[in-house]
């Protein structure tokens, strides 16, 4: 047998994803997430009337972040992602867990080259990424600034 | 050496004994009554899970010494090897021993690298008595070849289990033995291009189907003269594939095949994918229920061949495919 009708019987023959599945659970966990972080806003809205708009969403995040950092630290998270793939991974609390589990799990390397130096392993791209697109879109802004003014 | 298949016609390899430390999950799954040791928690109060699995090594080889009543003194040489990097865990292991010591690597058919070199040793009439360890864990090995264990990705339907714990097989140059190993075939590193890290299953799967055919063609025997053939850690689905394809060439081994990632496991309750893999896997599997059935001349003739995937992050990060290896060995009731 060629290496060429090996791959296509492999793909043809080994089980896959049931995506509708993986679809429908993600929507769930994903909508379940979000529903927590209204619901944190709302309850921070009606404790504090004084806050605004922006400081009660900014203080929505830092508590959902500190949510999921124990839940990660607890071993609930990891559970939820195995649920809820993607669902759990696109909302913020899965870019907190991509950075608790690492450290948590070199720490035993040293803080310097086992914590700190993996605490960004997994979400480093997305930092990088983020950065760029950042950098582009203000460069963008410097030279075309009728585009941004409102 | 006949082909790639050498034969131990001294019929003096013997196994001596066998022990097995299995850990929580696996003396939860079908064979627990089999396992001779079963771990309760799998960081045994150590710092780090790399030292767990070294402390497991240690605790199987010192089993098998007191158990039998020997010392260092009693064994030539142990021939480990697990899956860490530089395998580290039997390297650290064997600190505890006074014993000359060989690691070996051949991912998870490590353990079948260790019984050939350990029997090639014995029938050779250089060596007396040695030990063939391996170990894995799936803490360490999930570290090493995925994503840290607490991060949230799900496991797709192809995904293995890395089997925690450790076993060894202590071999001797006596022909009294009634259980004894008599020819094995050394497989080639074969690479059909198989890219998914998650399907290591289908990655072997070819070098489990050549080792097969290379045995059965060198040894000039059919699939019936053995009553189990043993795959290592294929897997559910990669198993099946393989009894097709195979019947397809005209060797029909349906009704003798088994395949130790799955018998170990029970598949449908404890989540674990296809089934279990590691260096520990064949290993836990041929030790505790092949052995103690091939005592009790359930089985009398089993073709051992466990499976590796020679990955490496590194390797499949630089887009690199999965070569896989196999190796047999026939193992007797005589």
């Amino acid at each position: 047998m060629k290496n060429k009708e090996y791959l296509k019987t492999v793909k043809k023959e080994m089980p896959k994803t049931k995506h509708l599945r993986t679809m429908l659970r993600a929507f769930l966990v994903g909508g379940l997430i979000c529903c927590v972080g209204q619901g944190i806003s709302d309850i921070l809205k009606a404790i504090f009337p004084a806050m605004t708009e922006e400081v009660v969403a900014q203080f929505t995040i830092i508590t959902i972040i500190t949510i999921t950092g124990i839940l990660t630290g607890l071993g609930v998270y990891d559970e939820i992602g195995n649920f809820g793939g993607a669902g759990s991974i696109i909302p913020i609390t899965g870019f907190a867990n991509s950075i608790v589990s690492p450290a948590i799990e070199h720490k035993r390397e040293g803080y310097i080259f086992g914590l700190c130096a993996n605490m960004f392993s997994i979400a480093g791209p997305v930092i990088v990424f983020g950065i760029t697109a950042s950098i582009i879109v203000g460069l963008i802004a410097l030279i075309f600034p009728g585009w941004f003014a409102k | 050496m006949i082909n790639q298949t050498i034969f131990f016609s001294n019929n003096n390899v013997g196994i001596a004994d066998t022990t097995t430390i299995a850990g929580p999950k696996e003396g939860e799954g079908p064979l627990k009554k089999y396992f001779h040791n079963i771990l309760d928690d799998d960081l045994l109060n150590q710092k780090s899970y790399e030292k767990a699995e070294t402390k497991i090594h240690v605790a199987a080889i010192r089993h098998m010494l007191n158990k039998n009543g020997m010392t260092a003194k009693d064994i030539d040489c142990v021939f480990a090897g697990d899956l860490l990097d530089e395998i580290i865990v039997s390297s650290y292991a064997m600190r505890e021993f006074d014993i000359p010591f060989m690691g070996l690597f051949n991912a998870c058919a490590s353990f079948a690298e260790a019984l050939i070199v350990g029997s090639s040793m014995i029938h050779g009439g250089l060596m007396n008595r040695v030990i063939c360890s391996t170990s894995s864990h799936f803490s360490t090995a999930e570290r090493q070849f995925r994503f840290p264990l607490e991060l949230g990705t799900q496991r797709t339907p192809l995904s293995q289990w890395t089997v925690t714990g450790a076993g060894c097989t202590m071999l001797e140059n006596n022909p009294e033995l009634p259980i004894k190993l008599t020819c094995a075939t050394i497989g080639k590193v074969i690479d059909y291009g198989v890219k998914d890290a998650n399907d290591m299953g289908a990655a072997m799967l070819p070098a489990a189907m050549d080792t097969l055919k290379t045995h059965l063609k060198d040894t000039h025997r059919n699939p019936d003269y053995y009553d189990l053939i043993l795959t290592g850690d294929l897997g559910d689905a990669a198993s099946r594939l393989m009894k097709k394809l195979l019947k397809k060439e005209g060797i029909d081994i349906e009704e003798i095949h088994d395949d130790c990632g799955v018998l170990i496991f029970n598949r449908e309750g404890q989540n674990v994918g296809q089934g279990g893999s590691g260096t520990a896997c064949s290993n836990l599997v041929f030790n505790s229920y092949i052995y103690k059935e091939m005592l009790n001349k359930r089985f009398k003739k089993v073709l051992l061949m466990p499976t590796g995937a020679l990955m490496s992050k590194t390797a499949s990060l630089q887009r690199e495919t999965i070569p896989g290896i196999a190796h047999a060995i026939c193992v007797e009731v005589v």
